[in-house]
């Protein structure tokens, strides 16, 4: 009998990570979930719906409210051999955890000469748009990409949230995890069973001739839109890189090849960001390829404020995206 | 605890030759004075316990097990060192006797304590997490959220408080408004035992005591021991406190106190007690040959140190 095609089925980011955990749990036993109301309730964001049902209080449990805490076991219970996973409940919160994160965890394996392994995976939601304030909102993934020992995985795709998440779970490393809050409600058709996504490999989302967006996350969405917006106007070719350590800088040569010119999208505070690093390592190694001085769009350099004009305001919108190319073609016409 | 003295006078005196050589060698936290409590508490592990130390702790790794020349090789630099060479005094590492790291973060090793104690339970063993910090780190949020949500859990911790009354040159009624820091724990619901850390019959008692609660799975236990360091906080912070109380501290020695102890009550005689000193002097020398004859580190050794395959 011949092979049906995988039944295709619509998922969210949420249900998508559900499943990841679910089958990771459900493969290692050494895989352990916990954080603020993740047991009985399932988690604020549903990530851990139904688990502690089905693995137990011993494997999926609640903690105090207590984020130094939390890190600090989810670390110790990793050099223990096990093989923990996070939520925290906003990457907001991640500076309340600093030392165990930054000075421990990832630093461990290094300090100790190699002897203890770090397999934690931090999950963390993060980013603007949902009108929550200086507190709630940020991007703070340039933090943890100056700290030498974090991988950092940024799906932007349901397909994404769920490969990328097993994946960085059996990583023997600590990775953060990060999913953006506007993407929420996105709903994707995706095959059933189980996949995983290699972290450091970067997906094409769209081809194009003139311009290569690299952009991740939500912005890899906004980018998507203004490309369709310059149809026949600018060609563009959008690269998601899925994520940033380690960072798939050849995927990103190899289209600077055809298009010679370079933007990068983010919204995260512009300044010393996660685009003037691409920037670097782009004119390091592909200099040469650049028609035109590779560009930045970025957040503001301010908090996030409240009211929606002024968040929209702080963070690239699609309008954003589509002048500053629109800006730099016509700088290359001149 | 003779091993652990000369192992720290030694390790002043190589340090200080290297610093008059023109060479720094790094920050020096001495334990000279405080061997009983790394032993006492030791005695009533076993070698799967774990243990989380800090920055003063070579006493804690030295009594826990971890091999002396793998010690002495990481104080000084070399690549045969317990963490080859990458942690140095304060980051020592020995998982063969679960020997968990020293900290440079004053409480930064007390929320890791969490996370073992919790993969022993999570496995069904009976393991104990034992996690060794100053007075100063009772003043430390980590310290709070550690023992508060250790307590909650009910996991098998002991919280070894080594007050040694300065955190640097702060006096402990600086940092802790109350008599003792032990008392700290009723505010988690928890036994809080305060105790002499220079009498080791003392502390090994007050150990066990804990140990055995944690093992039975009745939660952690806070400990205060009442100690004291002959040296200043490290080698190259200048000596602050009145000389009369060192003085003091000083006749309440806990190798002396021992000694003194163990001839009254007849169960050794000065002889006996002169040849440990003369055995563990020895030991020391191969461990510090062990040091002299491995080579330092090189850049190359950098290579995959950072990620696990």
């Amino acid at each position: 009998m011949p092979l049906e095609p995988a039944p295709l089925r619509k998922l969210t980011p949420i249900k998508a990570m559900n499943e990841a955990l679910d089958e990771e749990l459900r493969r290692d036993e050494d895989v352990v979930l916990f954080g603020e109301d993740i047991g009985a309730y399932g988690g604020v964001w549903a990530l851990s719906k139904g688990l502690q049902k089905k693995y137990g209080e011993r494997r999926v449990f609640d903690t105090p409210l207590s984020e130094a805490a939390i890190m600090g076991t989810c670390a110790g219970a990793a050099m223990a051999g096990l093989r923990p996973v996070i939520e925290i409940m906003y990457i907001d919160f991640l500076t309340c955890c600093m030392d165990p994160l930054v000075n421990q965890a990832a630093k461990i394996r290094f300090m100790s000469g190699g002897a203890f392994d770090m397999p934690i995976t931090i999950i963390a939601p993060f980013g603007a748009g949902t009108c929550e304030a200086a507190q709630h909102s940020q991007s703070l993934e340039a933090w943890f990409l100056h700290t030498p020992g974090i991988k950092i995985a940024v799906p932007a795709t349901v397909h994404d949230c769920k490969g990328l998440l097993k994946t960085a779970i059996r990583d023997n490393n600590p990775v953060l995890y990060l999913w953006h809050k506007v993407l929420y409600d996105l709903q994707e058709e995706v095959q059933d069973g189980e996949w995983t996504i290699p972290l450091g490999r970067a997906a094409v989302r769209r081809e194009g001739q003139d311009v290569t967006v690299v952009a991740y996350s939500l912005m890899m969405h906004r980018a998507l839109e203004a490309a369709a917006r310059l149809q026949g106007e600018i060609s563009m070719e959008v690269i998601d890189p899925r994520t940033l350590r380690p960072f798939d800088l050849d995927t990103v040569l190899h289209s600077l090849r055809k298009t010679g010119r370079l933007l990068v999208v983010h919204e995260s505070p512009v300044s010393c960001g996660v685009g003037a690093e691409i920037v670097r390592q782009v004119t390091d190694r592909g200099f040469d390829l650049l028609k035109q001085p590779p560009k930045v769009l970025g957040g503001k350099d301010l908090p996030i404020p409240f009211a929606k004009p002024l968040e929209n305001a702080v963070v690239p919108q699609v309008d954003d995206i589509v002048s500053s190319l629109r800006s730099m073609i016509h700088e290359a016409g001149r | 605890m003779a091993l652990i003295r000369l192992f720290e006078l030694s390790t002043i005196d190589i340090f200080a030759e290297r610093m008059k050589a023109g060479d720094f060698p790094g920050a020096l936290h001495s334990s000279e004075g405080q061997e009983a409590i790394a032993v006492g508490v030791m005695s009533q592990l076993r070698p799967d316990d774990y243990v989380f130390s800090t920055y003063r702790g070579h006493g804690h790794a030295i009594a826990k097990g971890v091999p002396l020349e793998r010690v002495a090789a990481e104080v000084h630099g070399r690549a045969s060192g317990a963490s080859r060479g990458f942690g140095g005094s304060m980051h020592l590492f020995w998982k063969d006797v679960n020997f968990m790291g020293g900290n440079g973060v004053v409480g930064g090793g007390i929320p890791l304590a969490l996370g073992t104690a919790y993969a022993a339970v999570k496995r069904g063993t009976d393991q104990v997490t034992a996690v060794f910090f100053g007075d100063g780190a009772s003043s430390q949020g980590s310290f709070h959220e550690s023992l508060n949500m250790g307590a909650v859990k009910k996991w098998p911790l002991i919280f070894v408080c080594e007050n040694n009354l300065y955190a640097a040159t702060t006096h402990v009624s600086g940092n802790c408004p109350i008599e003792n820091i032990g008392d700290r724990a009723r505010a988690y619901g928890i036994p809080g035992l305060v105790a002499d850390g220079n009498d080791l019959p003392a502390v090994a008692e007050t150990a066990r005591t804990a140990v055995d609660r944690a093992r039975r799975g009745e939660g952690p236990t806070l400990i205060e021991f009442k100690t004291y360091r002959h040296r200043a906080h490290c080698m190259v912070i200048p000596e602050h406190r009145p000389n009369k109380e060192r003085a003091q501290w000083r006749e309440r020695d806990p190798i002396e106190l021992l000694r003194a102890r163990l001839i009254a009550d007849g169960l050794a005689d000065q002889d006996e007690l002169d040849g440990i000193r003369r055995e563990c002097a020895q030991r020391l020398e191969q461990a510090l040959q062990f040091m002299r004859q491995s080579r330092l580190p090189e850049a190359a050794d950098l290579e995959e140190s950072l990620y696990a395959p």
